[in-house]
């Protein structure tokens, strides 16, 4: 089995799509011919040419408007931006015509498309290119949200993003694009849209997370661990929606402690929902509230700042102490 | 250093029937007679919908909707080039293409009147619904052109909005990338000379819209948007040199809201009576009237005939539309996923609980 980084993973995922449904079709600016600016698109015009691999002007909204009409037309578009902090010009397209063709139209047309977006900071890159603003396409009935954490979830759950009949707002963390690399299997699989997964199982609390924040929080369960503090039980949240309560209330339910690490912003961040819906489902087994670990309620700082921003394993670290102390 | 010029256009407008019924047969397109009768019975009947939704909205047997009357020339003559596999992509104020693509006024009532039900045009009619947002629909012609290319069918699309949505940014995505990849779409701007209250002055410099095309690199016409004949004609030929590979086409209709922007309007405040009293002059239906008198397809008795035969279908599709059940509340939760979600699942069963609580 080969051991492959984000960058390889999502475009092995891309190609095999390819290979296996001649409807799957690759958009977006410089995705062709440059193979995309983080290379995820890498050789992929090559394979199956510029009519499948398309290189389209300047123009989020249009690329998204554009797969929205080939989606309908019954192919399975996978647009690609840039940056998930140039998305706003599609948020329109996606909020307005996206999430809602299949609820217009009574099911009689239906948006199967894809949109893939590096997000999140520490990437030290300039204004824009950091956000994770993931909560505002988790509000919009119709759209589904998915995070993965690594590579083997970045294949898988692309693939499963590729086939599903809705459209899917796919996350990639930008931040561990090459640095995480793990043993992906060279065939075909996918993994559940709206399932999450325990990476870690623990006893004294749960700790919650998606996308880059998952390699931060299991370094915080090993140092926990071995400082001999709290036996850490770790969920990767990897689908914001739909999003698996089930996993997560039995999780809470066994712990009574639950935090949730995001770098978004705190005001209501995915967390703050997470939050709610603990209340709701398992009120009486919590033995100290809900806590968040998150970035500011403030504009990324640019490189210099930005480590501060980033919630780090030691702020995880401090924030299971503190609900433990409750 | 030398100054060249680089480039340089003209504007072409095209209108082929006069208001006193008389062609230019030069440009007249071959239409036979039973296909304008054909279209003018369409007409009468859009015409005498519109009327009698307008009653229905005031009588609150209807919701909010935008009425056609005045715009039948530029939106049917367009949708009536069109052939069953071509695409149409609306914005909101198409109804006589609608009912021309085979949608029925019933559905359009049902749609109208606040049941979603009402928008599932059937996929096979090739037809969007009804799209509420200004100027956004035009980018989802773009994809299904492209799409059409791809798999090689020889069919077109055409899209319709007003002269308020060549305004949004959107419309200058879809243009460009319509031209770009040199789909087959054909975009019909019906330049209602209104979005609301603003007028055209307010809302472009530009001398037309048509114009607008130069700058992407498509061909840019306008056409007398209340002379079918001229509409159908230069649609079908844009059509035509879509399907054959050759790429977009502007069209701008131009023509007049002689009506309120929707049902919720009072155009009253923005605009002269005699303003609209000048188009209200020009009307479409009686243009097409008087040359259909002349070529001996149509006499007083006939277009009297029409317009009650007209009546008495639209009759017959609200007697339909108002038997129709209620949606039920699952209806809400019935398209929002293919598969239900968990969370939906609960949210369904609390609602449905808590109504059967209440009975």
């Amino acid at each position: 089995m080969a051991r492959l980084n984000v960058v390889e993973a999502v475009d092995q995922a891309l190609r095999q799509e390819m290979e296996l449904d001649p409807d799957v079709i690759v958009l977006g600016e410089d995705v062709g011919r440059n193979g995309g600016v983080f290379r995820v698109t890498e050789g992929l015009i090559d394979r199956f040419g510029p009519e499948r691999v398309i290189d389209t002007p300047l123009a989020e909204s249009g690329i998204v408007g554009m797969a929205i009409g080939m989606a309908i037309a019954g192919y399975r578009p996978v647009a690609e931006i840039q940056f998930s902090g140039f998305v706003y010009p599609a948020y329109d397209q996606l909020v307005s015509h996206a999430a809602r063709m299949r609820t217009r139209s009574r099911g009689e047309f239906t948006c199967p498309l894809t949109v893939r977006m590096p997000y999140g900071g520490g990437i030290r890159a300039l204004e824009h290119h950091s956000e994770s603003m993931e909560a505002l396409f988790a509000h919009v009935p119709g759209l589904k949200v998915v995070v993965p954490a690594d590579p083997y979830e970045a294949k898988g759950l692309l693939a499963a993003a590729v086939r599903d009949p809705d459209p899917v707002v796919f996350f990639e963390p930008a931040r561990v694009y090459r640095a995480i690399k793990t043993d992906v299997p060279e065939e075909v699989y996918t993994l559940p849209l709206g399932k999450a997964r325990v990476v870690r199982e623990g006893r004294d609390v749960t700790v919650l997370a998606w996308g880059a924040q998952v390699r931060t929080v299991k370094e915080a369960a090993q140092q926990l661990d071995s400082e001999g503090t709290a036996d850490v039980e770790v969920i990767d949240v990897r689908s914001l929606s739909p999003f698996d309560f089930e996993t997560v209330t039995a999780s809470v339910v066994k712990t009574g402690r639950a935090v949730v690490v995001h770098e978004a912003p705190r005001t209501c961040g995915f967390g703050a929902e997470i939050s709610a819906q603990l209340m709701e489902r398992a009120v009486l087994h919590l033995k100290s509230p809900v806590l968040r670990v998150t970035g500011f309620d403030t504009i990324p700082p640019l490189a210099k700042l930005e480590d501060h921003y980033q919630p780090d394993a030691n702020a995880v670290v401090e924030a299971v102490k503190a609900s433990l102390r409750f | 250093m030398p100054v060249t010029t680089l480039a340089s256009y003209t504007i072409e407008r095209v209108e082929v029937l006069r208001t006193d019924g008389t062609v230019d047969e030069a440009l007249m397109p071959g239409l036979s007679a039973e296909q304008i009768t054909g279209l003018y019975g369409h007409m009468v009947l859009t015409r005498q919908f519109d009327d009698r939704m307008f009653k229905l909205q005031r009588q609150g047997r209807l919701g909010t909707f935008p009425r056609v009357t005045g715009q039948e020339g530029a939106h049917m003559g367009a949708a009536f080039a069109l052939r069953p596999d071509d695409w149409l992509v609306p914005a909101f104020r198409e109804t006589g293409a609608l009912l021309l693509r085979g949608l029925g006024m019933s559905q359009l009532l049902q749609y109208w009147g606040g049941d979603e039900r009402g928008a599932a045009f059937p996929a096979s009619l090739r037809t969007l619904p009804i799209s509420i947002p200004v100027g956004t629909h035009m980018l989802h012609a773009v994809g299904i052109a492209w799409a059409m290319k791809q798999k090689g069918e020889r069919v077109a699309v055409l899209t319709i909005f007003g002269e308020g949505a060549t305004s949004e940014g959107d419309f200058n995505e879809a243009m460009n990338m319509a031209a770009v990849f040199e789909v087959p779409v054909v975009f019909l701007c019906q330049n209602n000379q209104y979005a609301i209250s603003l007028p055209y002055g307010r809302q472009t410099a530009a001398a037309t819209v048509a114009q607008k095309a130069v700058a992407y690199g498509m061909p840019g016409v306008q056409v007398d948007g209340n002379d079918v004949f001229a509409v159908y004609r230069v649609v079908a030929e844009a059509l035509e040199r879509a399907r054959s590979g050759g790429g977009p086409t502007l069209i701008e209709a131009h023509t007049y809201r002689v009506t309120d922007h929707t049902t919720s309007d009072d155009a009253r405040r923005y605009r002269s009576e005699e303003e609209v009293q000048e188009w209200r002059e020009r009307d479409p239906i009686e243009r097409l009237a008087l040359y259909m008198k002349q070529a001996g397809l149509l006499d007083e008795e006939k277009e009297t005939q029409m317009r009650v035969d007209a009546d008495e279908r639209v009759a017959l599709a609200v007697a339909d539309f108002e038997a129709i059940p209620p949606p039920g509340m699952e209806e809400i939760f019935a398209h929002v996923y293919a598969e239900i979600t968990p969370a939906l699942a609960e949210q369904k069963a609390e609602s449905v609980s808590r109504l059967a609580g209440r009975g």
